[in-house]
């Protein structure tokens, strides 16, 4: 058994190579993504249903990478059965459940149970890709990465995510796992890792972009003899999931970079602070952290270099603005999550206030590469200011969602449009929003824009961790901006005036404007109250609360204006604000509308005027007799069952009648009549 | 403004940092935030949530300033530098403040006409100073139910603005934590543990919440109208006693200098209201000091226990009730001198007066909230006649007077009534803290010496610093007494600082023979139910007592011919069975939150709910007839002691025994029986002293054989 404490350098590399052996054994290799998407589409079945169909087969079955003896290796290795093996998420996840094959490297998606025995003849007898299963079901792309959605990709952090067993250490160690950690124990001083890390130029991943050469340095000179690393796996941005994953892809690569944070700043204690609504990941990682610890990765004396470090899990209780550093403290310290002002930061005055240093998931996931490939081979893909690769969750109205990689610097265009496949359903793009709740919003025009810190800065948003929500031409901004501001109210910690009241009142102008109540003077309220908030809030949160708000009136001050002055959405998409029309050419006439209608609004046309007839019925009028019809319609009749139509004033905007229309016939429109502020509707003359 | 800042500009060779506030040079001197160094320049820097004495929160941000090259800033959380440049009203912070003062505003209850606080209200005054004139957005969302839970404060959320300073106040200087905040975003409030009512909680009624609380969130529970009744009603004679700290304190509220002795002018106001008669409660200080000093020599004589804890302040003696129930036999068994007055004036008073007691309102005036919580508690009331009826404070009676149109500045003085209304200058300074640990060392001098005693001024445990100890040499400070003459003496004010000394205590770090805690800094002055003044005041105040004491011709409590009446004609003496009933009591362990039950983790229950709720029903349709409750305390002093264990051993049985359907395990907080060891309680019996070695005992002597009925049979079973 390799279970067993690794006391230096030589036997991690020899063990390192006799796992890298017995891992020649697991091919061919069924890898199954459990990333969290595609376990919700069933990829636990699929994987169940992979063993059962390769047992028929005969054994080995996920073989054991414990394997020391090199003849048990070789034949194995000669019985050449599959194996199958669960992985972290393989990227696409709007496509799952996703299953790789390896060696080739063949991505199948949308898999099933009942595609599994293909799948596995295939693999079985050799006889190439299943095509129905590939993402486009075109042959010249069956390796994940001739896939225009990995294409622009540059995958270094998630470079074994969703190819590898999660958090099992030998796997890890298998691919060179830990060498980088032996690397900076063995031949670097703690001042050289920090050299290193400045010089490739990483900055924290979590949002504000931070060197972290120089957060690791003013750690480490702090004074003070017990310091504390933490890694902030608080990951809280509606739409941002690239550290979830990525701990349950790979939490070694994490938990690594923590250890050499840990050896650089001259820490012996450390925690990992993950979201309790990442279960999983929770999971992973506290399994990786009790592997570490049994070989003798974490712990006293690591690789018998001298160097201890204990490290912790401790779950977040689900607040976002534990995310932000002094607040993450409070919160480990078994306070409420409040920030409090900075200075003292938390480097010098941290944790049980000790010199702490924090690091964001991703940012720990670049350390391990960067120190064992060095600064120089680190600074080859990205951009002089922002070097590296950056991870994105790319979600929203692409044709494509899922997790990217791109090397910093890639314009907007090669994430939308390339990995991302553009926008769905052929809609125009319209904005996307980068960053999160605490982001902003980029436009058409900031397409070429390369997404680095610099440019994105200049243009008003910023990176944030890393969430893209893209969003296309049936958006409303305003909507945008109150969806991410009620959020961000709701999260809101509560300390501070500006962000506590300020969001919540926002938030109401906001909902008012949604709602075709608000005036021109709810709009310069708007922008003052956002001002002022950016400005006096207390920490980093509350200070870009407003960002939503600021940065579409700057980019779609015209939307802003249409709901305040003439009520208008001119998206369409503030159901308040929007009319139901049904397209009588499209029309079938089938009455799913009508059945789903919860207010009687949606009529048949009995009329030649195309009005519906519901009020007529309903007040019980007088028989007008048969409606005339002119001879065309007369003779399209015969064939075609009559259109139905919406009568605007009863209708409740529910939207039921669009989502039963099995033609799409349904549509939204700028609303034809108003209410006005007693509420009593009137018609207005504000055409589109 | 008026203020003459005597300050020179930086001049060459001296090393002052300096710093530029609004165009002028102000000395950096050691100051922890720019807020403070604006201040010594006679700039008022508007904000709710700094406070001297309490941790930097930073959350109102109405102090912002604008430092050169540093931009926009909270002046309370950022530290002075040499060569600063700061500005405190540009255009730019006073678009800033005015906004934040409308959000708060917008979420703030403003019925300001019928706001006890109105006129006081540090957000009123803002508003006011900024001229806000219009609120531009919506009003609060509804309104929460005010809180009257407490015998002492009232909680209206409705005003709260979340600044926390009653949270940190509570928190920092009292070490309890009553009140935190709760929930999130715009739902974000200050609440008591699981939400329940300030009288429901560990609260401990010192009213310093009270003190810090800048708008009408947090206030007195007032009970003027019972007064006013009183007075008002032809039967009943109302006596007033006036505690020492409220004669310094409560002319501020008319324009005096704090710590100006008004007693005089408060009893003629009070006379002038129709009250009886007044009395004063340095009287039963006296009798306090004189009965605590003899338990003191007698614990000594005895062997213990020691220290001797003081026991006048009610905050502290509920915080031990809570918090320290081991220490309770260490509390000195001496009622307050509120209580020893109450007992007097109902008990000899009155009879000898010709008035029944229940027809006499004893309304005490105090500087004090918990003094309200006191007055009520079981063991002072007598045949369901309180001692004392009412009780008022420092800040209700200068309403009570202001509703009269009583101008006190000029109201001529008036003496207290006899023969109740005179105490020497040792109880006088019991509104201080140090007071009552000096009135004991005088006293014990006194019997030491006899009448050849000397003046004693015990300055060491005099002032407004934390932890104040010194050591008493009884063989009359010629140090050739033996080392068993030396009394050691800890003062302490504040109950964080009460608790690390409590800790120290049990502990051994530290060996006292006597310990004067008081609840409120700075002791009775600083007392929540006071105007409301900074921590200067408070010091003010206990000058103005010192003064007082100095001026006392009687100097020690036994100087007090009174006193030597009161045991003539009805006590006896010290340690008399009359003495013992009308002046002393005990206190006992108290649960600090009302009403929590934890059912037990036990195997049954959590597969039941596992099982989900129709294996819930069918568990409970299989118990025949009603189950044995039993229940195991988890509260701090068992679960020290072991009570998990217990916990444990009971769950093993059940299964061992086949009892788990017979019997309900549940886990308590606290049964009241702390200083016992682990309680258990079964059915009605309550068995104390359980440890984990004898819970198996317990268990088949108490539980098995009564939770063993008939056996059922399976086909009795419903389900």
């Amino acid at each position: 058994m390799t279970d067993r404490r690794i006391e230096d350098r030589r036997e991690l590399e020899m063990l390192q190579a006799r796992l890298a052996r017995a891992l020649e054994t697991l091919r061919p290799r069924i890898i199954v993504c459990e990333g969290t998407g595609c376990l919700a589409k069933g990829a636990a079945d699929v994987r169940r249903a992979f063993i059962k169909e390769l047992e028929k087969r005969g054994p080995g079955i996920d073989l054991d990478l414990a394997l020391e003896d090199p003849d048990e290796v070789e034949r194995r290795r000669e019985m050449g059965v599959a194996a199958v093996t669960p992985s972290g998420c393989q990227g696409l996840c709007q496509r799952g459940p996703l299953v790789t094959v390896e060696p080739e490297g063949y991505l199948y998606v949308g898999v099933r149970p009942d595609d599994v025995p293909d799948i596995v003849q295939a693999v079985v007898e050799g006889t190439g890709p299943v095509v129905r299963l590939l993402s486009d079901r075109d042959l010249s792309q069956a390796r994940a990465a001739d896939i225009d959605f990995f294409r622009p990709q540059e995958r270094r952090v998630l470079a074994w995510c969703g190819r590898i067993r999660p958090g099992d250490i030998r796997e890890y160690l298998a691919r060179g796992g830990y060498s980088a950690l032996a690397k900076a124990l063995t031949e670097m001083t703690p001042d050289e890792v920090i050299e290193e890390v400045t010089a490739a130029g990483l900055r924290g991943r979590g949002g504000a972009g931070f060197p972290t050469g120089k957060k690791w340095r003013v750690t480490r000179d702090a004074e003070g003899d017990k310091k504390y690393v933490i890694v902030n796996g608080d990951e809280g941005d509606p739409g941002a999931f690239m550290d979830r994953c990525l701990l349950e892809g790979d939490p070694h690569r994490v938990l690594e970079g923590l250890i050499i944070a840990a050896y650089a700043v001259g820490a012996d204690e450390g925690y990992a602070y993950v979201r309790a609504e990442y279960p999983r990941a929770v999971r992973l990682l506290r399994r990786a952290m009790a592997e570490a610890e049994r070989y003798g990765l974490l712990g006293e004396d690591i690789l018998g270099s001298g160097f201890s470090f204990r490290a912790r899990l401790k779950e977040g209780a689900g607040a976002f603005v534990c995310g932000e550093e002094t607040a993450l403290i409070a919160s480990i310290e078994g306070r409420r999550g409040m920030p409090r002002p900075r200075p003292p930061f938390p480097a010098v005055r941290g944790l049980w206030g000790r010199p702490t240093c924090i690091n964001n998931v991703e940012t720990l996931g670049n350390v391990p590469g960067l120190i064992l490939y060095g600064a120089a081979a680190y600074r080859e893909v990205g951009t002089d200011g922002s070097p590296g690769t950056k991870i994105f969750a790319l979600a929203g109205q692409v044709e494509r969602t899922g997790l990217i990689e791109v090397p910093m610097g890639s314009t907007l265009r090669d994430v939308i449009f390339g990995a991302g496949g553009g926008i769905r359903g052929g809609k125009e793009f319209k904005a996307v929003q980068i960053g999160g709740p605490s982001g902003g919003c980029l436009t058409s025009r900031h397409l070429d824009l390369p997404l680095d810190y610099e440019s994105l800065k200049e243009a008003g948003a910023m990176i944030g961790s890393g969430g893209l929500v893209v969003l296309d031409e049936d958006s409303c901004m305003v909507e945008v901006a109150r969806f991410f501001m009620s959020f961000v109210q709701s999260e809101s910690c509560g300390k501070c005036v500006p962000c506590r009241e300020g969001t919540r009142r926002m938030l109401e102008l906001l909902t008012k404007m949604t709602e075709g109540t608000a005036t021109k003077a709810d709009l310069e309220l708007l922008e003052e109250l956002a001002g002022s908030v950016r400005e006096s809030a207390l920490c980093g949160l509350g200070k870009s609360a407003p960002n939503p708000v600021l940065t579409t009136l700057r980019y779609f001050r015209d939307e802003y204006l249409a709901h305040v002055t003439e009520h208008r959405c001119p998206a369409a998409a503030c159901l308040e604000l929007v009319s139901f029309e049904i397209d009588p050419e499209k029309c079938i006439g089938c009455g799913l509308c009508a059945k789903a209608c919860p207010s009687g609004a949606v009529r048949q046309v009995d009329r030649a005027d195309g009005t519906p007839d519901g009020r007529r019925r309903a007040e019980g009028a007088g028989d007008a007799g048969p409606a005339k019809k002119s001879p065309a319609a007369k003779g399209k009749t015969r064939k075609k069952r009559l259109p139905y139509a919406i009568d605007d004033e009863l209708c409740l905007r529910c939207d039921a009648c669009r989502a039963a229309c099995p033609k799409g016939a349904v549509r939204r429109v700028p609303r034809k009549t108003v209410r006005d502020r007693s509420g009593a509707a009137a018609t207005t003359a504000a055409g589109d | 403004m008026a203020v003459d800042i005597k300050m020179t500009p930086p001049s060459a060779g001296e090393d002052k940092a300096w710093m530029t506030i609004d165009g002028r040079q102000v000395p950096v001197e050691g100051e922890r935030n720019i807020l403070e160094v604006a201040r010594k320049a006679g700039i008022d820097i508007p904000n709710f949530c700094y406070h001297s004495e309490l941790s930097v929160y930073g959350a109102c941000r109405l102090c912002l300033v604008e430092v050169e090259g540093r931009g926009v800033v909270a002046s309370c959380s950022t530290a002075p530098e040499a060569g600063m440049v700061v500005h405190t009203n540009t255009q730019r912070i006073r678009r800033l403040r005015r906004l934040t003062l409308e959000l708060i505003l917008a979420d703030h209850d403003r019925e300001c006409t019928t706001c006890v606080k109105s006129g006081a209200c540090r957000l009123q005054e803002l508003a006011n100073r900024f001229g806000l004139d219009r609120v531009r957005f919506g009003e609060r969302d509804g309104r929460e139910p005010v809180d009257t839970s407490s015998p002492s404060l009232v909680r209206d959320p409705n005003k709260c603005i979340l600044c926390g300073d009653c949270v940190r106040m509570c928190s920092e200087v009292q070490g309890i934590g009553a009140i935190e905040f709760a929930y999130r975003g715009s739902e974000t409030a200050v609440v008591p543990a699981f939400d329940k009512g300030l009288g429901d909680v560990d609260c401990v009624n010192c009213g310093q919440c009270v003190q810090v609380c800048p708008t009408g969130a947090l206030t007195v529970r007032s009970e003027t109208e019972r007064v006013w009744e009183a007075i008002h009603d032809p039967d009943t004679t109302v006596v007033v006693q006036m505690a020492p700290a409220v004669r310094v304190a409560l002319g501020e509220a008319f324009g005096l200098d704090p710590g100006t002795q008004a007693a005089g002018k408060v009893v003629a106001a009070l006379k002038s209201l129709g009250v009886d008669r007044v009395f004063d409660t340095t009287f039963a200080a006296d009798l306090t000091a004189w009965e605590e000093t003899h338990e003191f020599l007698r614990r000594r004589k005895e062997g213990g226990p020691l220290p001797l804890f003081t026991s006048c302040c009610p905050a502290w003696v509920r915080y031990c009730e809570q918090y320290h129930a081991d220490l309770l036999k260490n509390l000195s068994t001496c009622r307050s001198p509120q209580q020893m007055m109450g007992s007097v004036l109902k008990r000899y008073w009155a009879p000898r007066q010709g008035l029944e007691p229940d027809r006499v309102f004893v309304v005490s005036l105090m500087p004090c909230t918990a003094k309200k919580f006191e007055a009520a508690r079981p063991e002072f009331v007598r045949e369901g006649c309180p001692d004392v009826d009412c009780v008022i404070t420092t800040g209700e009676a200068a309403a009570m007077i202001r509703e009269a149109g009583i101008d006190l500045e000029s109201i001529p003085e008036e003496p207290f009534d006899n023969p109740l209304g005179m105490g020497s200058g040792a109880a006088v300074i019991f509104g201080t803290t140090g007071g009552v640990a000096e009135a004991v060392v005088r006293t014990v001098a006194g019997i030491v010496h006899g009448q050849d005693a000397p003046r004693v001024d015990f300055t060491p445990v005099r002032g407004h610093r934390g932890l104040k100890e010194a050591t008493v040499d009884l063989s009359g400070g010629d140090g050739k007494g033996e080392s068993g003459d030396r009394v050691r003496v800890a003062v302490v004010h504040g109950l964080a600082r009460a608790g690390e000394l409590v800790r120290a205590v049990k502990e051994g770090r530290v060996d006292y023979d006597l310990v004067e805690v008081m609840a409120c800094p700075g002791g009775c002055v600083g007392g929540g139910g006071q105007p409301v003044g900074p921590g200067e005041t408070r010091a003010a105040r206990s000058r103005g007592l010192y003064r007082i004491d100095r001026r006392s011709q009687l100097h020690r409590p036994q100087d007090n011919p009174h006193i030597a009446r009161l045991y003539r004609e009805w006590l006896g003496e010290v340690g008399s069975h009359m003495a013992h009933e009308a002046l002393h009591t005990r206190y006992h362990p108290h649960r600090r939150i009302e009403g929590v039950r934890a059912t037990a983790s036990t195997p049954a229950a959590a597969g039941a709910a596992a099982a989900g709720a129709e294996g819930d029903a069918f568990a409970a349709a299989k118990v025949p007839g009603e189950p044995l409750e039993v229940s195991v305390c988890v509260g701090t002093g068992c679960y020290l002691r072991g009570s998990h264990h217990v916990l444990r051993v009971f769950n093993r049985l059940l299964d061992e025994r086949g009892l788990r359907d017979r019997v309900n395990l549940s886990a308590t907080f606290c049964l009241e029986k702390c200083d016992r060891g682990v309680s258990v309680k079964v059915g009605d019996r309550l068995i104390t002293g359980v440890g984990p070695d004898t819970a198996a005992e317990v268990f088949e002597r108490e539980v098995s054989g009564r939770a063993a009925g008939p056996v059922e049979t399976p086909g009795r079973r419903q389900g």
